[in-house]
């Protein structure tokens, strides 16, 4: 039944050549695009041994030990590959040039010796929690992931009040010089940040706002994509609604915050998505702005570890690993919003 | 669960239309309701003149201006010396003859970056979404499996992308495994500027092949069905159908992803840090080494840079603004 689901075909009856094709590059399409981050999803359960091992592991693995009576710590085990104890499975005391001296778990007062090229390590699946947790207790991750998200929340919340009531002005008031305002906010969406960088430091710099969130938070919040979304929205909503509250002796205040945001909410929550990712995932600006470790938002703390030659890959790949699973939950619970959001708009 | 959230949430709307309440409706009462139009736009517009305008501005004062000091006040004039020190080439081919070999090379490496990951990833994208416009089974699906990596951080992208590629890692793994010698992918100049492209067309490709897609759909079926009825073969629908009705939608993802790509910065950064030497360093990497990483921080020569960065993008914009009229107007 699920075959003939799969092989189903656009009117045709034959499985034909470019469905085989369609599936083979889409199959491809979920190794090459969801394969690297499982990768890194597995090796940050690794240990550091099982991390520079060579060739790589698929499963996190680590040696298999056993206690014996008589030895005070832990032995390896080996599986005897040849020789004539070949097929036993044997703990290892020492290692004796070519030789190592083993001992069966079961009998540990027979000390054996086996060429070391006739054994293999046994291992099992092993997962190594405390690449996690050393993150919370060496690294300060904590500190990196409230930066975070601190920025991305205030950032969005006010992104969406000022851009909204820009939005509002522009959509429900005739006014002189309406239409050059217009212009002047879609004009900035021809002027990236990026080619401001010094001069927008300066400003920065003279508000005292240098190594605060604020410094990250306030260039962005008036995004034109933001208003200009909006007001195309806010069009849609008819004027009498709005007059019918002003019959009632509202203010212009209440219109807009009672009114006109309840009913712009789809494209608002299209703004909130975009506003939450662009947030999350700045780099550039806030390397600038934020030189200060204790400031760095989690892309700035991975970006300061992976320089650092101390850091070690275990850590490195687990707060890779915590850094897009937020990313990673809001886009499994909201796919078909995001993507619906930008097919419509547009924008990234 | 939810309750107490929904109700938390209810009530910092509740707190937040109080707060403002009082001012905007003293506004009002002030200049009267013709007027408090402007009232809602003074933040967005104070936020823009401080931020995009008055910078602007500022761009030209710094790239006229010489030495280290961020205040303007404490810059000397120096006329058009930043322009000219970045263009002092005597031969423009070869960036070694140039005063500052860097920004040439930076520049040169662009070129290459844009033309070739733009090239290739509207093609893929292209293909992608021809597969994802067919009648297949898990279309929601697959169509999430090419965008996620859209929404992962560039800096996340790089280190996924940099673990698998190192010395050790598993792609040469893999190749010794089939007979095939190892390579320090990000250490030889050429296979690091491929593997820079190749990561930015893997993190970027599913944004353009969702456009491509609501492109493609947006096809009437009608035009389909009569190319059917009269035996048009597939390459037949292909190049005179499909190709025409998605030209304008293919000419705002080109020229969307140009713009992105000459400020291509972040991913690259973390995957390899503009090196070898500078192999794979592009525009922003220079701006942002000289007038932040650097020192002295040579902020008129960062302007200067990035204001021919910017003419770059306005050409670029002017051809999407003019792209989009004429899809407008079909």
């Amino acid at each position: 039944m699920v075959w003939s689901f799969i092989s189903r075909t656009r009117g045709r009856n034959r499985f034909d050549i470019t469905d085989w094709l369609t599936w083979g590059y889409l199959i491809f399409g979920i190794v090459l695009m969801f394969g690297p981050v499982l990768w890194v999803a597995l090796s940050s359960f690794k240990t550091d041994a099982a991390l520079a091992e060579y060739p790589p592991t698929f499963l996190p693995l680590s040696a298999q030990t056993v206690t014996v009576p008589g030895y005070d710590k832990p032995l390896p085990l080996y599986e005897v590959t040849g020789g004539e104890h070949k097929g036993e499975v044997l703990a290892q005391i020492r290692r004796i040039g070519l030789n190592a001296q083993m001992v069966d778990p079961a009998h540990p007062d027979q000390k054996i010796n086996v060429n070391i090229n006739d054994r293999q390590p046994k291992r099992q699946f092993a997962v190594q929690w405390s690449n996690y947790t050393q993150l919370f207790k060496r690294f300060n991750f904590m500190r990196y992931f409230w930066n975070s998200v601190f920025i991305t929340v205030v950032a969005t919340i006010i992104t969406v009040i000022f851009n909204s009531m820009a939005a509002f002005a522009l959509a429900k008031y005739k006014f002189k010089g309406r239409t050059v305002v217009f212009l002047l906010i879609i004009a900035t969406l021809m002027i990236p940040p990026t080619i401001n960088l010094v001069p927008i430091y300066l400003v920065v710099n003279e508000l005292g706002l240098v190594n605060t969130p604020w410094a990250v938070i306030w260039p962005a919040v008036a995004t034109p994509t933001g208003v200009f979304l909006l007001r195309q929205y806010m069009l849609t909503i008819p004027d009498d609604l709005l007059d019918a509250a002003r019959m009632d002796h509202a203010s212009e205040w209440r219109v807009y915050w009672r009114i006109v945001l309840p009913l712009a909410a789809p494209a608002i929550a299209v703004l909130v998505i975009f506003s939450v990712m662009w947030r999350w995932n700045e780099f550039l600006w806030p390397l600038i702005v934020l030189t200060r470790s204790e400031q760095f938002t989690l892309q700035l703390a991975l970006n300061a570890f992976q320089g650092d030659l101390q850091t070690s890959w275990s850590g490195l790949l687990a707060m890779t690993m915590l850094t897009l699973i937020p990313i990673t939950i809001i886009f499994a619970l909201l796919q078909k919003n995001i993507t619906a959001g930008i097919a419509q708009s547009g924008v990234k | 669960m939810l309750k107490p959230f929904n109700s938390a949430v209810q009530l910092g709307y509740r707190t937040a239309f109080g707060l403002f309440e009082w001012p905007m409706a003293s506004a009002q009462r002030l200049v009267g309701i013709r007027r408090i139009a402007w009232m809602f736009l003074l933040p967005n517009l104070i936020i823009f003149g401080a931020f995009t305008f008055l910078p602007i501005i500022l761009n030209f004062f710094y790239a006229t201006s010489g030495s280290d000091a961020i205040l303007l006040s404490q810059r000397p004039y120096v006329g058009a010396d930043n322009f000219a020190s970045l263009l002092s080439c005597t031969n423009y081919l070869d960036p070694n003859t140039c005063r500052r070999d860097v920004f040439w090379r930076a520049v040169y490496n662009t070129g290459w970056f844009v033309v070739l990951q733009v090239g290739f990833m509207v093609l893929f994208s292209l293909l992608t979404a021809l597969i994802l416009n067919r009648k297949i089974p898990f279309r929601g699906f697959f169509r999430g499996v090419f965008f996620y990596p859209v929404l992962l951080s560039p800096v996340v992208v790089a280190l996924i992308w940099k673990w698998i590629l190192q010395r050790y890692g598993v792609l040469n793994a893999g190749l010794d495994a089939v007979g095939v010698t190892p390579v320090d992918w990000l250490t030889n100049a050429n296979w690091a500027f491929f593997w820079i492209i190749f990561v930015s067309i893997w993190a970027h490709m599913g944004f353009y092949t969702l456009i491509l897609l609501a492109g493609l759909q947006a096809i009437p079926s009608d035009v389909y069905e009569a190319a059917e009825m009269d035996g048009a073969s597939r390459w037949r629908v292909f190049y005179r159908i499909t190709m025409p009705l998605l030209m304008p939608t293919m000419v705002v993802v080109l020229v969307l992803s140009l713009i992105r790509a000459v400020q291509a910065f972040d991913e690259i950064f973390v995957l390899t840090g503009g090196g070898p030497g500078s192999a794979t360093t592009l525009i922003l990497q220079y701006i942002y080494e000289t007038g932040f990483a650097s020192r002295p921080q040579l902020f008129g020569l960062a302007a200067a840079a990035s204001i021919l960065m910017a003419v770059v993008l306005l050409v670029l914009t002017l051809l999407q603004l003019r792209a989009t009229r004429s899809q407008a107007e079909g």
